[in-house]
């Protein structure tokens, strides 16, 4: 990998992008970063990137999802599992404030970013995206070439020099294992090239930006086990560079890359019929297949149930 | 081969399936052989051969409408082509009292108010569509869409009227204040020359951009929402603006649609007669940059002069009508090569 090994990723988030353009948060951010070191394997407790106190989300009327607590650590791997519709691709969508392009959306609780509610009045969403970012279910290139892909994101975010611009791409082409398969046809569409590529050309184009944080809705559910493989050994690299968040319908895969588990259930209201996700239980990836805590963890973990 | 096909001959104590066949299996295949082939002879499948007739003679009748309306044209303008000969097109003079038909300064009319039109409404017809499906909250959104699908079905008569009546007596003011404030300018200079018409060039590129903008308006929006919801995320997710995000994945996903809008808007705009006859000032033999100038459009000399004119006249008409066509055919044409080249170099051959 060629990316360097940030300890204050925060501090120097904004340095590459001159005209960063709204930098409301940046000031209180790069306070409380710097002293905390990432932490391996349960040694030094490494420090809380995203911090959940009793999140909930209506669409329209309803509550998708209430009650969620819980601290998301930096360089680790955490995994949101759960049976369909029990709202952890909502949760998720919520630490970039993707749940925003949604007009009926409504969120409660509190979201902390390194202490900063992200939907308090002074945070801009354009500028967390930058910081933290997403690589989708399905592969969704732009209908550009490679190259562009990779370069929208920079670019939007104030790069203008073609050989900055050259660097980063063949930086996070090889951030995402795809430089040595694409080098010869950078310009060629990102169209032609198959699912698995797809997906790591998005990873490409997501840590492009530099950012700290990679949320990572069902990633590998559109592609075959070969692609799939390849996905998860990209994410144990690049879990030192940055935090990783993942949704998966897929145990293994929570159980051979994650660090750490969230598992969401749906809960029925008897009297509107109306199911609302909520999080069961959260710890060591672990601890949530051999022994979990609660009940219905165990019946899910071992298929009895969801 | 796969597995499951393998599986059955490798079956060591399975005799192959011939070897035990008996004459009831014989009469089974004999059964389904027959109740295969009467599929052939069934009502759904006699309907289904019907109706692939059906649409095939309709796609044909397309293509033979065309077909008659080129031999037509071209059998009944060759008087007046063979009389003038190339002069026909590349001469500016129309004086019919001496048989002498000359069409250019009728051609660049069509082409000057398709073009100021052009260059008024896309732009306006663009911001609308982008509004629309981006920008506008859901309940402005459905009044706006009704507004202009309502704008749309004005007809052009009335748009072309109220061009003559309102705006092309009241709007000399302000073309004389362009006249003085470019004079002596480079382009502009031209464009807004001097002895500025109420019926001019600008007046009916002004009529035809009101009417071709619900036009744009429509289809450009039906292409734009085509944009999957997925792109759009993808670039919002990387910090893009709201902006950034229409730059980066709404108009590359639909370039080809905007171009296939803008040319039916430049088609409608060339057609265009009766608006454009009200406006334009009818006058003979004008060619010259200056939009401010009365002059004349094909579409509009053909109604005006086909009442009281003799054969060859005629003749010349149903030519210029000819020109028309095929102007209008290079640039649908043009306009589809643009959009597919523009499409492969961004779609990419997989």
């Amino acid at each position: 990998m060629a990316i360097e090994h940030p300890t204050s990723q925060i501090g120097s988030l904004v340095s590459p992008f001159p005209h960063s353009k709204e930098d409301h948060v940046d000031a209180d951010i790069s306070v409380d970063v710097t002293s905390a070191p990432a932490s391996v394997d349960g040694q030094a407790p490494a420090a809380t990137v995203f911090e959940l106190q009793g999140l909930e989300v209506h669409y329209g009327p309803f509550r998708a999802v209430r009650d969620v607590d819980m601290h998301i650590r930096k360089n680790e791997i955490t995994a949101f599992i759960g049976p369909s519709g029990c709202g952890k691709t909502t949760v998720l969508r919520c630490l970039n404030r993707m749940n925003d392009v949604i007009p009926t959306a409504r969120v409660g609780g509190r979201v902390l970013y390194h202490g900063i509610d992200l939907y308090g009045p002074e945070v801009s969403a354009t500028e967390l995206r930058r910081r933290v970012g997403m690589v989708f279910q399905r592969p969704n290139p732009f209908p550009k070439s490679i190259y562009d892909n990779v370069a929208f994101g920079p670019k939007v975010n104030g790069v203008r020099s073609k050989s900055d611009l050259d660097d980063i791409v063949e930086k996070s082409l090889r951030g995402a294992a795809l430089w040595d398969e694409v080098k010869t046809r950078l310009k060629s569409s990102a169209l032609g090239m198959s699912g698995g590529q797809q997906q790591r050309l998005c990873i490409a184009r997501a840590i492009a930006v530099e950012p700290e944080v990679i949320l990572m809705d069902e990633p590998c559910s559109a592609l075959d086990p070969i692609a799939t493989a390849r996905i998860e050994d990209l994410m144990q690299e690049m879990k030192d560079t940055y935090t990783l968040i993942i949704v998966t319908h897929n145990m293994q895969q929570a159980a051979r890359v994650s660090d750490r588990t969230a598992f969401f259930t749906t809960e029925v209201n008897p009297e509107s019929d109306r199911r609302t996700g909520t999080l069961v239980e959260f710890a060591r990836t672990r601890k949530i297949f051999s022994n979990p805590a609660d009940e219905r963890t165990e019946q899910y973990v071992t298929g009895r149930f969801g | 081969m796969t597995p499951d096909q393998d599986s059955r001959s490798q079956e060591p104590g399975d005799p192959p399936p011939s070897a035990d066949r008996t004459s009831s299996a014989e009469q089974h295949d004999a059964a389904l052989v027959a109740s295969l082939r009467s599929g052939l002879h069934g009502g759904r499948e006699v309907a289904d051969r019907a109706f692939g007739a059906v649409s095939r003679l309709s796609g044909t009748m397309v293509l033979a409408v065309l077909a008659l309306i080129a031999v037509t044209m071209v059998g009944r303008s060759v008087d007046a082509i063979r009389w003038m000969g190339t002069d026909f097109w590349v001469w500016r003079r129309w004086a019919p009292p001496e048989q002498y038909y000359g069409i250019l300064s009728f051609v660049f009319g069509t082409l000057y108010t398709a073009v100021i039109a052009l260059l008024l409404a896309v732009p306006i017809s663009l911001g609308i569509a982008l509004f629309v499906t981006q920008i506008a909250p859901v309940w402005l959104r459905r009044v706006m869409v009704y507004v202009i699908d309502l704008l749309a079905v004005i007809p052009s008569v009335v748009v072309g009227l109220w061009g003559l009546l309102v705006l092309a007596p009241n709007i000399t003011g302000f073309y004389g204040w362009l006249s003085d404030t470019f004079d002596g300018w480079p382009v502009l200079g031209s464009i807004f020359g001097s002895n500025p018409q109420g019926r001019s060039f600008l007046t009916a590129g002004i009529v035809l951009a009101i009417m071709i903008t619900p036009i744009i308006v429509s289809l450009s929006r039906e292409v734009i929402e085509t944009t999957p919801q997925s792109e759009k995320e993808a670039a919002l997710a990387l910090g893009a603006t709201k902006w950034e995000m229409i730059r980066g994945s709404v108009i590359p996903h639909s370039k080809g649609g905007l171009v296939g809008a803008i040319m039916l808007g430049l088609g409608r705009a060339m057609g265009e007669t009766i608006a454009v006859a009200l406006t334009i000032g009818s006058a003979l033999g004008q060619i010259t940059l200056n939009a401010l100038a009365s002059g004349n459009s094909m579409p509009a000399v053909i109604t005006a002069e086909w009442g009281e004119a003799d054969a060859l006249k005629k003749s010349a008409l149903i030519g210029m009508a000819m020109t028309l066509f095929v102007i209008t055919i290079v640039v649908n044409t043009t306009a589809t090569a643009i959009v597919q080249r523009s499409q492969k170099r961004t779609r990419g051959a997989v």
